[in-house]
């Protein structure tokens, strides 16, 4: 017999003391703390501790944000403030050991801020004061860094599977999807499609056998959140999957995720395991009449794979090329039963939704975008990382204040957002609000909240070039305008390049453009000419200099170009 | 090749084959799949040899052709053997803009290949990779799944030197 669910929060809280009685270490190993070094520093932190004899948990936790400040190693001990240390190699992380943990007095110098408790110290700010924290609203992100993802008892601990305890006790599936409706929740997938009425439509078949499945293909370039979340809270994601499971009453979630990224994968697998041990998934789920069941399905390296259609196919192990649609996912989807597909990062805010109640999320954001915005800053920026922000704040609010503008101090020139079809915008146009409409209507997507910055020693062409090489290299090669088209553009990309385009050359993209808009079955192809059009849109006259001038401004054309063999055989 | 040695390729290609079995017998998830399977063959072995698609279509009772168009699709299947080591350089826009082509230069000259492919001595294989997701420490390279972060062609050339000398890389930053 599973235990009830005031067991499992006792059970948790007592795990929390256990861990706030002695020292506790945690550190970033997403994948951007792997990505800096953070093997290294834990295995010098545990031959240091182990040569002191000193009992500490060291906790490998997902990405507390501030990714350009990685290795972060977060120390907290009993009568000590919790500190986050930033840039850590092996010795200093021995120096910490000693500094704060022998000597109880936080390394000053090598502190990015003090967590809480403790009072502030003197010559020691708040994280929370740092400029890429400030301002932050956390809701999906809660939890990221703070907590051991491979821990349930810690997600228990703080509010997790409580709203699926109401959910079960208290609430009929209808009123689930009532409040997931009035949070007016829209997906962050790319499309920004009412999260409720997505539930609605599934809720409303009559099949006994419905499928819930989440996207976590996410192979745009510059996109990092979903693979954070997983990291760094996968329980937030698996509970968001089983209260949308009981909302439309589907019987099993499938979380697909590329194949190779071991961090998401395993910590995924370990949520789902630890759930079924405790009775959160499984038959009777917290002793209710429902039951539910999830697995991770994997899928190969292919962009498309995470076109919603495409993903079925991958799940069904075939090539991930989209389906014509209608039918449409809700009616006929995975295995020919009805389907719901829905992104990480919006099944995420789903416990929160329900615990807190629909308004509440709804107060947060402007007009028709509620909630937050979970970012990915990346490129030629101060302070590059993961954050979450509340919707409607401005992109230059955004760039210059929280990440601090350019890494060099030269102007922001171009700023990349929402994957590789999402465009690119100009640096003189960051006064929009982060906001879905008002993407749209500037020429960009907000997308999965990727951004990629870059300074004025930034090519647009050749960024472009790299944009459509990345698209060519990624079309499954179904419809022909996409397949060929693609490499139309590429070809034509890499001879402006050269300086040995012509001006019939924009004419000819556009047509290509407009024929791959035209007669392709996904965005892939739809939006695949955005890079290009947009790049024309905001920086035409550096399309001219290469064409008519024979020049490239910034000189990055005159370097060599190597693109990758394309590998695929259609 | 098969009928010229003999004994020891049958044998190999037993043993293959076994480890083939083993990994398609040993999924985690319920849902079993043809690409479910590929992608366990590729776990255990690396590559996907013509044996392992013949036992997948036999597993799954699909056709060869079935197997075979799955493994030509996703491009991380690969149907010669890989060398021992192997690298990946990320060229996604964030790791373009911030130096990546000049890393992957640099690698290819220390490693002695004209493009993506395996060294000679069939130690190290260079790949390239479209997003190795720590965008925000580009440039990004890994060896053997261990990312690194920040790296500059310095670095990245001293990571292949040792690579050639046979020492094993852990994961971190160049700077």
């Amino acid at each position: 017999m599973p235990p009830n669910f005031a067991e499992l929060k006792s059970a948790a809280q007592q795990r929390q003391q256990e861990l706030s009685s002695k020292p506790w270490i945690r550190v970033g190993t997403a994948l951007c703390g792997k990505a800096a070094g953070a093997d290294a520093v834990i295995a010098a932190l545990k031959s240091e501790l182990q040569k002191r004899h000193m009992q500490a948990t060291i906790s490998e936790v997902g990405c507390l944000g501030p990714c350009f400040a990685e290795p972060l190693v977060d120390v907290s001990a009993p009568n000590t403030p919790r500190v986050v240390y930033h840039n850590v190699t092996p010795e200093m992380a021995c120096h910490i050991v000693q500094s704060h943990l022998v000597h109880h007095k936080p390394a000053a110098d090598l502190a990015l801020g003090v967590v809480d408790a403790g009072g502030v110290m003197p010559g020691l700010a708040k994280l929370a004061d740092h400029p890429m924290m400030k301002g932050q609203v956390r809701i999906a992100l809660r939890n990221a860094g703070h907590v051991d993802p491979m821990d349930i008892y810690q997600y228990i601990a703080n509010d997790g599977y409580a709203a699926l305890h109401k959910a079960l006790t208290s609430m009929t599936a209808e009123q689930v999807r009532e409040q997931v409706t009035k949070s007016g929740l829209r997906g962050r997938g790319g499309a920004a499609f009412p999260t409720g009425t997505k539930w609605n439509f599934l809720a409303v078949s009559k099949q006994p056998v419905k499928y819930v499945l989440v996207n976590c293909e996410e192979g745009d370039p510059g996109a990092f959140n979903d693979k954070g979340i997983l990291e760094s809270d996968p329980h937030s994601l698996l509970e968001g999957l089983i209260l949308s499971g009981y909302a439309t009453g589907a019987i099993k979630g499938y979380v697909f995720i590329r194949h190779g990224h071991e961090g998401p994968i395993d910590r995924t697998w370990k949520a789902i395991d630890q759930a079924y041990e405790l009775g959160l998934l499984g038959k009777n789920i917290l002793g209710s009449n429902f039951g539910f069941d999830a697995e991770v399905a994997l899928t190969g390296d292919s962009y498309v794979a995470g076109e919603e259609t495409a993903l079925m196919e991958a799940i069904e192990g075939k090539r991930s090329m989209p389906r014509y649609r209608p039918p449409f996912p809700a009616q006929v989807g995975l295995f020919g039963k009805p389907s719901n597909i829905n992104n990480v990062k919006t099944l995420s805010y789903v416990p929160q939704i329900i615990l807190k109640g629909g308004d509440w999320f709804a107060s947060i954001g402007q007009d028709k975008s509620k909630g937050t915005a979970i970012l990915c800053l990346s490129g030629d920026l101060k302070y590059t990382g993961l954050m979450e922000v509340p919707l409607g704040v401005t992109m230059r609010h955004v760039i210059e204040n929280m990440a601090g503008g350019s890494r060099s101090g030269k102007r922001i020139k171009v700023l990349q957002t929402g994957g590789p079809l999402g465009g690119v915008l100009s640096g003189d146009g960051m006064d929009i609000a982060l906001d879905f409409e008002v993407m749209a209507k500037a020429g960009a997507i907000l997308g999965s909240g990727g951004i990629i910055a870059a300074d004025e020693s930034t090519c647009v062409v050749d960024l472009t070039r790299n944009l459509v090489a990345f698209c060519q290299y990624e079309s499954c090669g179904k419809c022909f305008p996409c397949r060929t088209g693609m490499s139309h553009l590429l070809e034509v990309l890499e001879r402006i390049c050269r300086f040995e385009g012509t001006a019939q050359d924009l004419e000819l993209m556009r047509s290509v453009g407009q024929s791959m808009q035209a007669g392709s079955l996904c965005g892939h192809g739809q939006l695949g000419f955005n890079p290009v059009s947009s790049a024309l849109k905001f920086f035409g006259s550096e399309f001219d200099q290469h064409l008519r001038d024979k020049v490239c401004p910034t000189g990055r054309c005159n370097e060599p170009w190597n693109p990758p063999v394309k590998t695929r055989r259609y | 090749m098969h009928e010229v040695h003999g004994d020891a390729v049958t044998s190999t290609a037993q043993s293959i084959r076994d480890r083939v079995r083993k990994a398609i017998k040993g999924q985690k998830q319920k849902t079993v799949t043809v690409l479910s399977c590929l992608l366990a063959v590729e776990d255990e072995l690396g590559w996907i040899p013509a044996e392992a698609v013949e036992e997948v279509a036999e597993f799954t009772e699909a056709t060869i052709n079935d197997v075979w168009g799955v493994v030509s699709f996703y491009t991380n299947f690969q149907t010669q053997p890989l060398g021992k080591h192997r690298m990946e350089v990320c060229w996604g826009p964030t790791c373009h803009l911030v130096g990546a082509q000049k890393v992957a230069d640099q690698v290819l000259k220390s490693l002695g290949l004209p493009s993506e492919g395996t060294t000679a001595d069939g130690a190290i294989t260079l790949r390239y990779n479209t997003c190795l997701g720590a965008c925000s420490n580009a440039p990004v390279v890994s060896v053997d799944h261990h990312l690194m972060g920040r790296m500059t062609p310095s670095h990245a050339a001293d990571a292949a030197e040792r690579l050639k000398r046979g020492e094993s890389i852990g994961g971190g930053h160049a700077s």
